[in-house]
């Protein structure tokens, strides 16, 4: 088992630490319920270095990006990041990631942990052909997430790479916490706002001590993937593995945004993502409430709420810490999938309601 | 981790306190902390008659969902109603306030039978 450079600090926080993906991970250090609203009203700091980063430069990186992602990285300059799809060949979803553009031509993508060797050895086969230069570097990085909306105020004490001025999904290198070239991005997988912090392994004890230093002054705490998988829910965004897989289209996923069949390259995947556009999905991935006492949880059927018939399948869900509300994402056959549709879902022996809304939650 | 003496339980991480003729029945504080956070506890058994090892309801926490299992066999005579807006009472005081059930045993003894705190404590570790 794996553990990140901060496991000790983990440790001495008193983190309840499971596997996650290969790793030993905090899941929670106080409690879900606290973490959840630490982030969305002060800030909250989270382990993230279990996410995999490759570089891709030198000549043909561009195309490289360009053959295995379904957005147009075309698109970016320097400092400027992407969300993207990583489509398999039948146009269902190898990873989702993102895409940084750096100086001198060269790239990083962010993978999730899980999917590290996967996604490797899929971009590796597709560079056959094209010969970019392609360096996992997960093993020697580390990522800290600091998030919530008091994140800026916090982390600015630390450099003089101008955060505030910063947009979302922008990145710039710099001084950090006295670590000269340390990657910072307007970039997060929680929707309170704030920075994804990269840096090489040994640098990990100076950045962690100066963040968790800088933080006291806001209230910064500590926070779990439990609590990241709530706050990630609330705002909609999909989980690889939960909500998209090797088998869920980024068309049903609602991911049609990241999916450029325009852009000036040829990609994996691109000839399925055009079929099944032009025949139309069968099903979509929708958001809904429950109003009864009750948790809806990945793989429970949703069903027609007449005849109990099974029209789709829960992919996440959860109790909304700042909603105070039973959330979950499914899968729905597309009749079902107009906002206060009235829906089913199996929670074992009953079957209860619940109402598709519009995505995000909050 | 706190494991009352004067409490018996089950492998379960149910407690049992015997309070005259009458069993108060909850969740130990192991079970609460393994939970985490509690948002629902649905017990919709008032005043029915219940073998040992049944079902009496459930409670759902932000990650799991775990069912409550009676101690011994009875009659449910009263249910914590508090949890219904204050479900997190389980988390906060699961021996106190955060008690879920008034069971009338079928069979007092049965009491007896159910784990000590030192069988407990072995058997959580």
């Amino acid at each position: 088992m794996n553990t990140t450079p901060f496991i000790q600090y983990h440790q001495t926080l008193g983190a309840k630490i499971v596997p996650f993906a290969g790793y030993q991970m905090p899941i929670s250090y106080t409690s879900i319920n606290d973490e959840h609203l630490c982030v969305r009203q002060k800030a909250g700091i989270f382990d993230v270095s279990h996410m995999g980063e490759f570089i891709v430069r030198g000549a043909g990186a561009l195309d490289l990006i360009q053959r295995v992602t379904s957005n147009d990285a075309s698109k970016l300059s320097p400092g400027k990041v992407q969300y993207s799809c990583m489509p398999n060949a039948q146009g269902g979803i190898i990873d989702d990631l993102l895409v940084y553009c750096l100086p001198d031509n060269s790239y990083m993508l962010v993978v999730n942990a899980a999917n590290i060797e996967k996604d490797f050895a899929h971009i590796s086969e597709q560079n056959q052909s094209i010969g970019a230069e392609l360096l996992d570097i997960s093993a020697r990085t580390a990522l800290l997430a600091i998030q919530g909306p008091l994140a800026t105020q916090a982390l600015q004490t630390l450099t003089d790479l101008p955060l505030a001025d910063m947009t979302y999904y922008t990145c710039a290198k710099g001084t950090f916490a006295g670590v000269p070239n340390v990657l910072v991005s307007e970039t997060g997988y929680t929707g309170a706002g704030g920075f994804e912090v990269y840096f090489y392994n040994e640098h990990a004890d100076t950045i962690w001590q100066a963040i968790m230093e800088a933080g006291k002054a806001v209230g910064l705490q500590p926070i779990g993937l439990a609590a990241r998988d709530t706050l990630r829910l609330e705002k909609g965004f999909c989980l690889y593995g939960n909500d998209i897989d090797d088998t869920t289209s980024p068309f049903e996923a609602g991911l049609g945004w990241i999916t450029r069949l325009n852009k000036n390259a040829d990609f994996v995947g691109k000839n399925a993502l055009i079929a099944q556009k032009a025949a139309g999905i069968g099903r979509k991935l929708v958001g809904f409430v429950i109003e009864d006492k009750a948790i809806a949880r990945h793989g429970y059927d949703l069903t027609n709420p007449d005849d109990q018939s099974v029209i789709g399948q829960v992919t996440s869900g959860t109790f909304s810490p700042s909603l105070q509300q039973s959330i979950g994402m499914g899968y729905v056959a597309t009749a079902y999938t107009t906002e206060g549709t009235i829906i089913g879902v199996q929670i074992r022996q009953r079957n209860i309601k619940a109402k598709v809304v519009k995505l995000p939650f909050l | 981790m706190n494991i009352p003496a004067n409490l018996r339980y089950t492998a379960d991480h149910e407690w049992a306190l015997q309070d005259g003729e009458y069993l108060v029945i909850g969740i130990t504080d192991f079970a609460q902390g393994e939970l985490g956070d509690i948002v629902y506890v649905s017990i919709p058994n008032l005043d029915k008659q219940l073998s040992a090892n049944d079902s009496f309801g459930e409670v759902e926490a932000v990650k799991a969902v775990s069912e409550l299992f009676m101690p011994v066999s009875g009659t449910i005579v009263a249910v914590n109603e508090l949890l219904e807006q204050s479900p997190d009472l389980v988390n906060s005081d699961p021996y106190g306030e955060g008690w879920m059930i008034r069971v009338k045993p079928d069979n007092p003894a049965d009491f007896e039978a159910l784990l000590d705190a030192a069988a407990y404590k072995e058997l959580v570790g």
